[in-house]
């Protein structure tokens, strides 16, 4: 399972990464997703994998913090999914606003001569 | 408390000033006027108090756990320094009013130089060094926005920056050498420096402090080789002229100098240093003032010569020295300011301050000239005025200065010369002006109103005064300034007395004159116009040093900006990557244990084809997202559901229901973004097979595998391990004892990291502002307007606002959509409030939420939805803050911190007990930004594509129109 996760991570990583150093806006938003998830699974493994635990206390049973998963990387990366989608949306006006000022959807601007 | 006063009354009257109106001339000088005479009639308050010797102080804590405090101290020179700040402030500021041109915006005039004074205010009555150094930066600041007040000229800008620098400079080096000082002395109170005299002077950083010290006060006094930023800040306005660069901010130096000087004074190298640079300032700016053209720059190097003087003075180790430096400081602002007042004038009346171009003016103004003559005469050093006071003891200093022969010799012959020189220009200012023939001007002189005469008439009659009865008028204040410096023990005795009997240095005075006179009269004798370079002097031009050393630091930088850095987002990104796996590599490397002892999860078939299919559609999108996007979005969504269902399956609910909900706004987001995307053309497939974008290809492919694989070990690594102990113990211990929630997430969230959540929702309000506002002035790129034949088909046109149900396609997505709205209200709601105790929360709610908004303007069409229900996302958004913010303050009246939870437990008859908590009104905050938020970012590039419709009708019309005609 955690071999399988952990190449999860790599492949979503790898995949952000290329898209992000692609030259058109278009690219680079996608690759920015995929290198999102990419980044809050690996911040979520930072509390290990466990299954069944959620972090829901029951109050009628007898405490015990080992019956429930970490909940710290948990609020960490739901903080960072709600962010992460404002910044795809100002990217993705910026990217609008780019093509219209400029008329190309290339990163820089302008388009590159060959 | 009336120091305290003194201080904050003129910056709360810039402040005031700056809010006026722009044409408010009057009533800006008025109130700047007013602050001026009442911080001086506060400073005479305390008169009494600084003549019996006391040393008024008042103090607060500032930072009490460095054992700073922010604290006042008037004595006795202060007091001398205060009252010449705030008189002369005074003055310059009734001058100003009719100085400055209707067309000058005067509350930024006003306001900096009400906040300048409180600046040098604060210079003067700190006791604590370390404030000092703040108020210290704050004149050279101040001054920068005065010098440079008619910004649109270059040569302001220029000066202004210059002196910027140079001041700036020399206040970075005064916070190295009080951080020494406080070091040494064991704290930063004046009072404890100077006790810790001794220890100073014994210490290995003694030397160091001194430069540092001088440093900074000849940078600010203009001393040489710093003193080239003076005559290029000539450039501000005349009253700026008149107060900083003659009364007050270049005494700054000085004044540091004096203060300082029973710390630092008594050793050869302060005598060596602060000597030479006195001297050669004395020297240069005396001979250089002798053959300038304008006004104003006759004055500026004749400010440098006389501060010259009174560095000269303070160096030489004698407090008799001291005496005399401390009396011409005051001296030379007395008369220094009229003059540069007068020059004002000239320039007022005439247009221009060009010594060739004016003559004769004597006839026109003879009040202005009368005024200039006395002011001049007492530069000069004429007998019966101030001027020459200090002159005779200076005189008489440098006689018995040195112990070496060819000191004694050397220093009062260099002296004399100086007061040759300060003579001729002084002669020369006048006679260039106020006498000869009539000059060709500008503009008919004649006298100025009375008023604009007062400044001037009221500083030349001080002159006069203390020039005539010295004892009477200045005496005791000059008594008591020094003696505050000095300490009872070291007070010389000196006479104020305007005859001496005849002595040498009345003799060097006769010499003075005498050569003086005979140089200006060789100098301007037939065929030798004075011209406007300085011979030799030129040579020792700073100017070019400054402009040289900027000139080449910009262009290090520049090159070394182009070497290492691209404008290129692409290369700029490969960097990044290039270093985060460098750096991770360095960090991990041969550190990277792989415990297999860790607990393994048993493999789940249904998890490892779940991954199967995420990770192809990662591929497949990095792979289509050029040529292909839908497909490419699509894909990309997939991925993120998931990553949503993996946080399901590994424990964690919250993330994946707003990873769910995010991922379907973020999707339509997209889908709406790629309407302004331009098409793809085959060219471009063509160059994917060149050379070059197949190496820049492989590359890319390289660095996204190594990032890959870097990043899975990593992971692999840290989930082979257990986890060690972190916070998480007592963050689930104390979720429900202290938080009162069973979700601890959301406890998290809400409660424990409350202040994080805050800021976090601002953020999310400010992006959807800038949205907002970057759409507003948004122009859709050319070809998605003009290429309308294939967008016009029906289920595109937009939709008839006033027909119940649209026709077509649609009808069946709009009737289903139309019942998601309420379904998606009551589960909005439902996750809000149960979200404390259960999956859910704000966040979820408000995705939700928006997303029942969303789907009416996708399945109706933006008119059909605006027609019949308005959002308006700015009131969500305000409204979302505000009771986010509100909830946080209610804890205040229960004396808690910001955002502490409070509880609430009634019973009512019907509902039975109930949990209320403040947390909840926070969550409903953050639940009202989100919908807020994402419906603003959706509607507003929703309205572009209404937007670009309407250009593309009207863009028809006119074309149609033009056909017909």
């Amino acid at each position: 399972m955690e071999l399988i996760y952990a190449l999860a991570i790599g492949i979503f990583c790898a995949c952000g990464v290329w898209l992000v150093l692609r030259p058109r806006t278009f690219q680079v938003i996608l690759g920015l997703a995929l290198l999102s998830y990419a980044t809050n699974l690996f911040i979520f493994a930072m509390g290990r994998l466990t299954l069944n635990r959620p972090p829901l206390i029951d109050p009628t049973a007898a405490f015990d913090a080992s019956r429930y998963d970490d909940p710290i990387p948990q609020a960490l990366v739901l903080t960072a999914i709600v962010i992460g989608f404002a910044t795809t949306a100002l990217f993705l006006v910026m990217l609008i606003a780019s093509r219209g000022f400029t008329g190309t959807d290339h990163v820089d601007g302008v388009e590159k001569k060959e | 408390m009336a120091l305290y006063l003194i201080l904050l009354l003129p910056f709360v009257g810039a402040l005031g000033a700056a809010l006026l109106r722009a044409n408010a001339r009057n009533l800006e000088a008025w109130l700047a006027a007013a602050i001026a005479i009442a911080c001086a009639s506060l400073l005479a308050t305390k008169y009494p108090d600084v003549a019996d010797g006391r040393v008024v102080r008042v103090a607060v804590d500032w930072l009490p756990q460095f054992g700073l405090t922010f604290g006042l101290r008037l004595d006795g020179f202060s007091w001398m320094f205060a009252m010449m700040v705030t008189v002369i402030g005074a003055l310059v500021v009734v001058y100003a009013r009719y100085y400055m041109s209707p067309a000058d915006p005067v509350p930024r005039f006003f306001a900096f130089l009400l906040a300048f004074m409180g600046s040098m205010l604060g210079v003067v009555l700190s006791g604590n060094l370390i404030q000092l150094v703040v108020f210290w930066e704050l004149t050279s600041f101040t001054s920068f926005v005065l010098i440079a007040y008619w910004y649109h000229r270059p040569d302001a800008r220029a000066g202004a920056r210059m002196a910027l620098t140079v001041t700036a400079a020399g206040g970075t080096c005064l916070l190295a050498a009080v951080l020494m000082l406080g070091h040494i002395a064991g704290g930063y109170e004046l009072d404890e420096v100077v006790a810790a005299t001794q220890t100073i002077h014994e210490h290995a950083l003694y030397p160091a402090i001194i430069v540092l010290v001088l440093l900074a006060a000849f940078t600010k006094s203009a001393q040489f080789p710093f003193h080239f930023w003076l005559p290029r800040a000539m450039a501000a306005p005349t009253p700026v002229s008149a107060y900083l660069h003659s009364a007050t901010m270049v005494k700054a130096g000085v004044f540091l100098l004096a203060r300082l000087w029973p710390v630092l004074s008594g050793g050869d190298l302060w005598f060596a240093i602060v000597c030479s640079a006195g001297l050669a300032s004395l020297l240069l700016g005396a001979y250089a003032a002798t053959f300038q053209r304008d006004m104003k720059g006759v004055l500026a190097y004749s400010t440098i010569s006389h501060l010259g003087l009174i560095t000269l003075l303070l160096g030489m180790n004698s407090p008799l020295a001291l005496v005399a430096a401390v009396f011409h400081m005051f001296n030379h602002a007395t008369f220094k300011a009229s003059l540069f007042m007068a020059a004002g004038i000239v320039d007022h009346e005439t247009g221009t301050r060009d010594l060739q171009r004016l003559g004769g003016l004597y006839q026109a103004m003879p009040i202005t000239a009368t005024l200039a003559m006395v002011a001049a005469a007492a530069m000069a050093g004429v007998p019966l005025l101030n001027g020459f006071l200090s002159k005779e003891m200076f005189f008489a200093e440098t006689i018995f200065a040195g112990e070496a022969l060819w000191v004694r010799i050397a220093l009062p012959a260099t002296a004399t010369v100086a007061g040759m020189f300060s003579v001729a220009y002084s002669a020369r200012f006048i006679r260039q002006v106020f006498f000869g023939s009539p000059g060709e001007m500008p503009r008919e002189p004649h006298e100025p109103t009375r008023l604009m005469l007062l400044p001037s008439a009221t500083l030349v009659l001080l002159c006069l005064l203390v020039g005539t009865l010295p004892g009477r008028t200045v005496g005791p204040m000059l008594d008591h300034a020094t003696r505050s410096i000095l300490g009872a023990e070291r007070m010389p005795t000196y006479s104020l007395a305007v005859w001496h009997g005849l002595n040498t240095p009345l003799l060097m005075s006769a010499a003075a004159f005498i050569g003086g006179l005979t140089i200006y009269f060789w100098l301007t004798r037939k065929g030798h116009p004075i011209g406007a370079l300085t011979p030799v002097f030129r040579r020792f031009d700073g100017k070019r040093a400054f402009h040289v050393s900027h000139i080449s630091l910009v262009r290090a930088a520049t090159l070394v900006v182009r070497t290492i850095s691209s404008t290129r987002l692409q290369t700029q990104l490969a960097l990044i990557v290039v270093s985060v796996i460098s750096a991770a590599t360095v960090a991990t490397v041969g550190r990277l244990q792989f415990d297999l002892r860790g607990g393994w999860t048993r493999i789940d078939v249904a998890f490892a084809l779940m991954w199967l299919v995420g990770s192809a559609c990662a591929i497949g999108a990095a792979l289509q997202a050029k040529f292909h996007r839908l497909a490419a979005l699509i894909m990309v969504g997939c991925a993120g559901l998931v990553t949503s269902l993996t946080f399901a399956w590994f424990s964690a609910p919250d993330l994946a229901l707003t990873q769910v909900s995010v991922e379907v706004v973020t999707t339509v987001l997209l889908l709406l973004g790629l309407r302004w995307m331009p098409k793809r053309l085959p060219l471009e497939l063509q160059n994917r097979n060149r050379p070059r974008a197949r190496a820049r290809r492989v590359r890319d492919a390289t660095l996204a595998i190594l990032a890959g694989a870097g990043l899975a070990t990593l992971a692999y690594a840290v989930l082979m391990r257990p986890a060690g102990p972190g916070i998480k113990d007592f963050i689930v211990a104390n979720a429900l004892p202290g938080g009162g929630g069973q979700n601890i997430v959301n406890v998290i969230l809400v409660d424990f990291r409350g202040f994080d959540t805050f800021g976090e929702i601002t953020v999310l309000g400010i992006v959807a502002l800038t949205i907002y506002k970057l759409l507003r002035r948004f122009r859709p790129a050319p070809e998605v307007m003009t290429t309308s034949s294939e967008k016009r088909d029906g289920a595109r046109e937009p939709s008839d606002p006033s027909a119940a149900l649209p026709t077509g396609a649609m009808l069946a997505p709009a009737v289903l959509g139309r019942l998601v709205l309420p379904m998606a209200g009551v589960v909005s709601v439902y996750f809000l409030l149960r979200g404390h105790n259960e999956p859910g929360g704000g966040f979820v709610g408000g995705l939700v939420m928006a997303t029942g908004f969303i789907v009416q303007y996708l399945v109706n069409g933006t008119l059909w939805v605006e027609s019949r229900m308005r959002i308006h996302p700015l009131y969500w958004i305000g409204g979302g803050l505000l009771c986010a913010a509100g909830a946080g303050m209610l804890a205040w009246f229960a004396a808690q911190p910001f955002l502490s939870a409070l509880e609430w437990e009634p019973s009512l008859p019907v509902l039975g007990k109930l949990h209320l908590s403040t947390v909840l009104i926070f969550d409903l905050g953050v639940y009202m930004l989100v919908v807020g938020t994402t419906t603003l970012m959706l509607i507003a590039l929703a309205h572009q594509s209404l937007r670009s419709y309407r250009r593309m009708a009207e863009a028809e019309q006119m074309t149609s129109i033009r056909m017909v005609r």
